[in-house]
């Protein structure tokens, strides 16, 4: 019997989108005077709203700005005072929870069912986790008198546009900092829609302040005299860069990059709940994350019935309309990251890499990609090395846990990993020997606001999440 | 200088490095002569090459195994034990750096003393920084979660220019009690009580190449070590001209190396942890409760 689902889509009438938006400093929109650039739906290419581009002037306005509110309200006010601003985001947020969801869909190309179940709830987790620390600094074990760095420089990417805007401000208001923010190029709308709700919240002028724009736009915040903090989530290419450019500078760090997480599985793990964990590991989110487990190391006398229930569950994921409840797979955020995807997919293939897309019909217009797995990888091969940062999955086997962990380990990142197995000694003795921030044994992708975040090596530094994430915010 | 014939003639020691274990000059057959603060000749120092910078990579690298794998426990003991070893030469080192940094007998007592203090102060860290800074972290969900401490791997530094014990070890110390192993560029105008703590490592069950202690420009190996891609993070604590400062923390973003910046703290005062926090990951794992 052939089942089908009857299309069950999410009514988008509850997001109003402007025609144009302006940047978002001291409390207002104001126009940007850089050239104004275009948000389109990824999933239809449809024109979603103008965005205003900031250049040098405007960055020094909100740069300003953010260092007035420091200086006169934010950084002054008592803990307690501020506790109850996050306090209320989180809760404007929870209400405006389907606005929010329906418009990061839209606009980044997700599934409804994951900005509805994961990113926007974990967006007001994570400002009420914030919230509490606010006025209990003195406790999170870094000095008895922590104090705040000042102005915080923020950019974040396009994959979890609020999500990420969560994890760079909640924190950096809780310890006191006042922020100037830039989401990226291709996902601005949700940010835009967060300053709206600062407003509503009757948060002070200047403690958030939104800056759109592209490359240019992050790298002028960036390198800005007035900035004491810089908070980067993106590639490893550019943390690179910005690391450069705070060098020699009074300027704190931390960066989350990139990753080319290891999921092992040995030969006793369940093989249903590893198929499920492989696949979320992977497709959950396009394969858009940065500690995505695009390597799957199989242990090989499991690897052939692995791969065949692997492809079976493959078959059944439901790619397109990413406001349809039922959609499993979204669009590519934009045209640029599905021509990466597509080229180092060419490449695999060229390198002698077997691929096996699953059967799906794909919608004509937008950018799409079938979730794709390449068998035969060898640890030399591209495919095995680089972030390829989409529905792409390289397969690799082992024979014993010591090659699985030299391979596992066998990479300039180190941002996650996971390990499959029933037998709770091998767990912990593989875990201790993952270099890597993030360990999920017998799970993946998970979250919390109160679980540190964050990469060894070339992934990055500093942790986000949890009362490590303070550290990054406070001086001591 | 005295005329007299002394009764017996002193037996001098040559200052060598220390890689992996062992006291090797330096593979480029230089030296350079050491002065006290007031001019008057010292010693001879070996004057390390950049293949010396590589070869103590190394060795620490080889060391990382065994020192990030030893028991906490372990690793404290040891750490007491160089405490134990520097004391039974406390004289020794009292007139090395007493001649070293140009101070009276006194003074330079109360910085080995220090000194001493400060190995016994950190072997006490080494089984307790994962309980105050690591623990379980109560997620909404039915999970098992817990983050802990873990070394970041190969450590190279920079030791403090004017403190040529208390500054050293107050460096050395935090890098290696977590697990890491260091390559270290002593003072380069004060490297003599450098090359001799060496001598106390040595002979404190401390494994081959978890210290490693070069003695020569800070200008000529700086580069070398903050650009070296088996490096993980790199202490530029006693870098003091700015400007070589600001290109080895470029060099270091090759790698996204972790940074300590230039800084001249106060020895003496209570050391925090923030060093010992800033040269350590933080590892979370996850396990779902009851499926």
């Amino acid at each position: 019997m052939d089942f089908q689902y009857a299309p069950a889509p999410e009514s988008r009438s509850i997001v109003d989108i402007r025609s144009s938006y302006g940047l978002f400093i001291n409390g207002e929109f104001v126009g940007g005077k850089g050239e104004p650039f275009k948000s389109i739906n990824p999933a239809s290419e449809e024109l979603l709203a103008d965005i205003a581009c900031a250049d040098a002037a405007d960055i020094d306005d909100a740069v300003r700005a953010a260092r007035h509110a420091f200086d006169t309200v934010w950084g002054p006010m008592p803990g307690r005072e501020r506790a109850k601003y996050l306090f209320r985001i989180a809760r404007i947020i929870q209400e405006r929870a389907r606005e929010l969801a329906v418009l990061e869909s839209l606009d980044n190309g997700k599934p409804i069912r994951e900005s509805r179940d994961v990113d926007v709830p974990l967006v007001a987790a994570h400002f009420f986790y914030y919230a509490g620390w606010a006025d209990k600094l003195p406790y999170a074990g870094f000095g008895p008198d922590p104090k705040p760095l000042g102005v915080a420089g923020q950019v974040i990417p396009w994959n979890f546009p609020l999500l990420m805007l969560a994890w760079k401000i909640a924190p950096a208001l809780a310890a006191g900092n006042t922020v100037v923010l830039k989401p990226a190029e291709t996902t601005p709308l949700s940010a835009l829609l967060f300053a709206e709700i600062c407003q509503q919240a009757e948060l002070p002028p200047g403690v958030v302040n939104i800056v759109t724009g592209a490359g240019e736009t992050g790298r002028l915040l960036v390198e800005h005299a007035g900035v004491d903090k810089v908070a980067f989530t993106g590639s490893t290419e550019v943390g690179r860069a910005i690391a450069r450019s705070v060098a020699g500078t009074r300027k704190r760090l931390t960066l989350e990059l990139g990753g080319k997480a290891a999921n092992i599985v040995f030969d006793d793990a369940p093989i249903d709940q590893a198929v499920e964990g492989v696949v979320n590991g992977i497709f959950f989110n396009q394969g858009h994350v940065c500690c995505a487990g695009s390597r799957l190391l199989l242990q090989e006398s499991v690897a052939e019935e692995f791969l065949a229930s692997l492809k079976r569950r493959m078959a059944r994921l439901r790619v397109g309309d990413p406001l349809d409840k039922n959609t499993d797979v979204g669009a590519i955020n934009s045209a640029a990251q599905l021509a990466r995807v597509r080229e180092l997919s060419q490449v695999g293939e060229e390198e002698g890499a077997e691929r096996w897309s699953a059967p799906c019909e794909l919608p004509e217009r937008g950018f799409w990609f079938a979730p794709t797995i390449f068998t035969g990888v060898t640890q030399a091969h591209r495919i095995a090395r680089e972030e390829i940062f989409g529905p792409v999955l390289s397969v690799l086997t082992f024979r014993t846990p010591a090659e699985a962990v030299e391979k596992a380990n066998n990479t300039p990142y180190g941002l996650s990993a996971g390990v499959w197995t029933e037998k709770g000694s091998r767990i912990l003795e593989i875990a201790d020997q993952l270099r890597a921030g993030v360990v999920w044994a017998n799970t993946f992708n998970k979250f919390d606001p109160a679980s540190p975040f964050g990469g060894y090596k070339e992934s990055g530094y500093g942790r986000e999440g949890g009362r490590h994430g303070l550290e990054a915010y406070l001086e001591h | 200088m005295s005329t007299e014939t002394p009764a017996r003639l002193a037996v001098r020691k040559t200052y060598k490095l220390f890689i992996g274990g062992a006291f090797p000059r330096s593979e480029s057959g230089r030296s350079y002569q050491v002065h006290s603060p007031s001019g008057e000749f010292l010693a001879n120092a070996a004057l390390a090459s950049r293949k010396d910078v590589r070869d103590a990579v190394k060795a620490a690298r080889a060391a990382t195994g065994k020192w990030s794998g030893a028991t906490a426990y372990n690793r404290g003991q040891i750490l007491y034990r160089v405490a134990e070893m520097l004391e039974g030469r406390r004289d020794q080192f009292v007139a090395e750096v007493k001649a070293a940094e140009g101070l009276s007998r006194k003074d330079a007592a109360v910085l080995v003393d220090a000194a001493i203090d400060r190995w016994v102060w950190y072997a006490g860290w080494s089984d307790k920084i994962a309980q105050i800074h690591g623990g379980a972290n109560p997620v909404a969900g039915p999970y098992f979660n817990l983050s802990s401490p873990e070394s970041t791997g190969v450590v190279g530094i920079v030791a403090p220019a004017d403190s040529s014990l208390l500054g050293l070890v107050s460096v050395v110390a935090p890098a290696i009690v977590g697990g890491n192993t260091v390559v270290v560029i002593a003072s380069e105008g004060r490297p003599l009580p450098a090359a001799s703590l060496a001598e106390v490592l040595a002979t404190s069950d401390l494994p081959g190449g978890v210290v490693n202690l070069l003695t020569g420009k800070v200008a000529e190996m700086g580069p070398w070590l903050a650009a070296h891609m088996d490096v993980n993070a790199i202490d530029l604590t006693g870098v003091t001209d700015p400007t070589l400062g600001g290109e080895l923390e470029v060099a270091a973003a090759e790698n996204l190396k972790r940074v300590i910046r230039p800084s001249s703290p106060d020895w003496a005062a209570d050391p925090g942890v923030s060093r010992m926090l800033s040269l350590l990951e933080i590892k979370t794992v996850w396990h779902p409760k009851g499926v």
